[in-house]
Parts: structure tokens; sequence; C-alpha cells
């Protein structure tokens, strides 16, 4: 059993569009789902703490690994 | 009192570069929840027609602009050929028509959207798009060349959307 409701890939993609299609996801989401992104725009990581912080969803957690970033986001109620 | 916070953006520029920032911004803002409305006014109502092909860039009088190939071996796409090419060049017949190629391909390459794609994540985030009235006479634009969805305003109308705005950029 996977620990997040819903995945994004936005490997590739440049800013803005994680940050849209993230907003895109968490919007089909239920409150409390959890929304893994994984992105490779290095922008990304102070982007979705600044997201998280406007809208009001959780970053539960942000980290890199090989070039890559992942995100965990939580809905808001 | 609503508690959604507000965004207008004044757009002026109507190169391919400069089509970017208005629509990167608004969207970005109305995906962290804000209302945008974008004022169009001269060059800027170009990128609010239909045919995005219109939108070009030039490296004429553009020092800042960097020419680096977006395909071929990789030490020869490092090499930045915008200060190495006198500027003279640049008015060569169909120049633009390359420079704007060159810049597509790494627009693409980079996993930047287009701006038709961009501007329809606008439209989708309900940005407000309004087109200034007066230089779509000045510049003899038939209105039937724009977008679905532009409201054909005047200088008062951007004034009165924006009083109360929380930030207002122009670009």
């Amino acid at each position: 059993m996977s620990d997040f409701d819903s995945e994004l890939d936005a490997t590739g993609l440049n800013c803005p569009l994680p940050i849209l299609r993230a907003k895109k996801a968490i919007a089909a989401m239920d409150a409390g789902q959890t929304l893994r992104i994984i992105a490779t725009d290095p922008g990304s990581v102070k982007d979705f703490e600044a997201f998280c912080k406007q809208t009001g969803n959780e970053l539960l957690s942000s980290g890199e690994e090989e070039g890559k970033f992942t995100f965990m986001i939580k809905k808001a109620a | 009192m609503s508690d959604t916070r507000k965004l207008t953006i004044i757009a002026t520029k109507g190169t391919l570069d400069w089509a970017y920032p208005p629509f990167i911004l608004g969207s970005t803002a109305a995906a962290l929840g804000m209302e945008v409305s974008i004022f169009f006014t001269f060059y800027g109502l170009n990128l609010l027609l239909k045919d995005t092909s219109v939108l070009k860039v030039t490296p004429m009088a553009n020092p800042a602009m960097p020419m680096k190939m977006p395909f071929g071996p990789k030490g020869l796409q490092s090499i930045d050929w915008g200060p190495k090419i006198p500027n003279v060049m640049w008015n060569i017949p169909f120049m633009d028509s390359i420079a704007t190629t060159l810049m597509k391909k790494t627009i693409n390459n980079c996993g930047v959207a287009s701006i038709a794609e961009l501007r329809e994540l606008c439209q989708e985030a309900e940005c407000k798009f309004l087109a200034c009235q007066m230089t779509v006479e000045l510049f003899g634009h038939d209105p039937k060349a724009f977008i679905d969805g532009c409201d054909f305003v005047g200088a008062a109308t951007y004034f009165e959307e924006s009083s109360d705005a929380d930030q207002s950029l122009f670009i």
C-alpha cells in the first residue's frame, strides 16, 4: 500500500508548470488526502514551500535524490 | 470584503520573450489562489491574438539576449554567440525568423510551456484578460483576431480593477 493518494510526475517540466499541475491535481483530491510530486526543476524546492504557505496546504516532506525532487503535500480541510 | 488576494498586471510588450512574464506570473498567482486581471495595452495586445506565430524575438538591439544553439554537440551548445556576432548581422532578412525558431526550440528543450498553453492555463484559472480598446483602434487590429474571452476596455476600467488589488505589476 502506498503512503500517498495521488501522484504527479512533473519531471522535465519547468516553472511554472510543476506548480500549475500540482494545483490542478490537488483540486481533484479530497481534503486530508496526500499528493506526491516528483520534479526536476531545482526552483521547485522553494516554490512548493511558497505554494503551500500561500494556499494553506501542508508540505509534509521535501527531499532530493539523484537530481529528482520529491514533495508530499496534504490537502487542507 | 472578500479575503481573496488580487493581482493586476499591465502587459505592454509584444515579443515572444516578453510574452512569458505576464502569463507565467498570472497563472502562478491564480494557482496560489489569487484573483488575477491582466490589462494588455500597446504591443502587449499581440499576446491576445489567436495566431501566436506573430510573436517573434530578435537579437537586434537586444544585447542581453543569449544566443545558444539548442542542438548539436554539447561544447557547441554552451557557446554564447550573442556577443560574438556583430549586431549588423541581424539586419539580414529572415534573421528574426531564425532567432525565433531557435528560441522556440530552446523553450521546448527546457520543458517551458508554449505561450498558447500558458495563456490557456491562465484562462482555465479564470484570469481576466482586458484588451485596451484605444490601442486596438490605433493599431488597426481586427477584433475578430483576438481569442475569445477578452474584454475590450479603457484605462478607467484598469484603474477600477486595480483599485482593490494587493499587488500590481507593469511589464
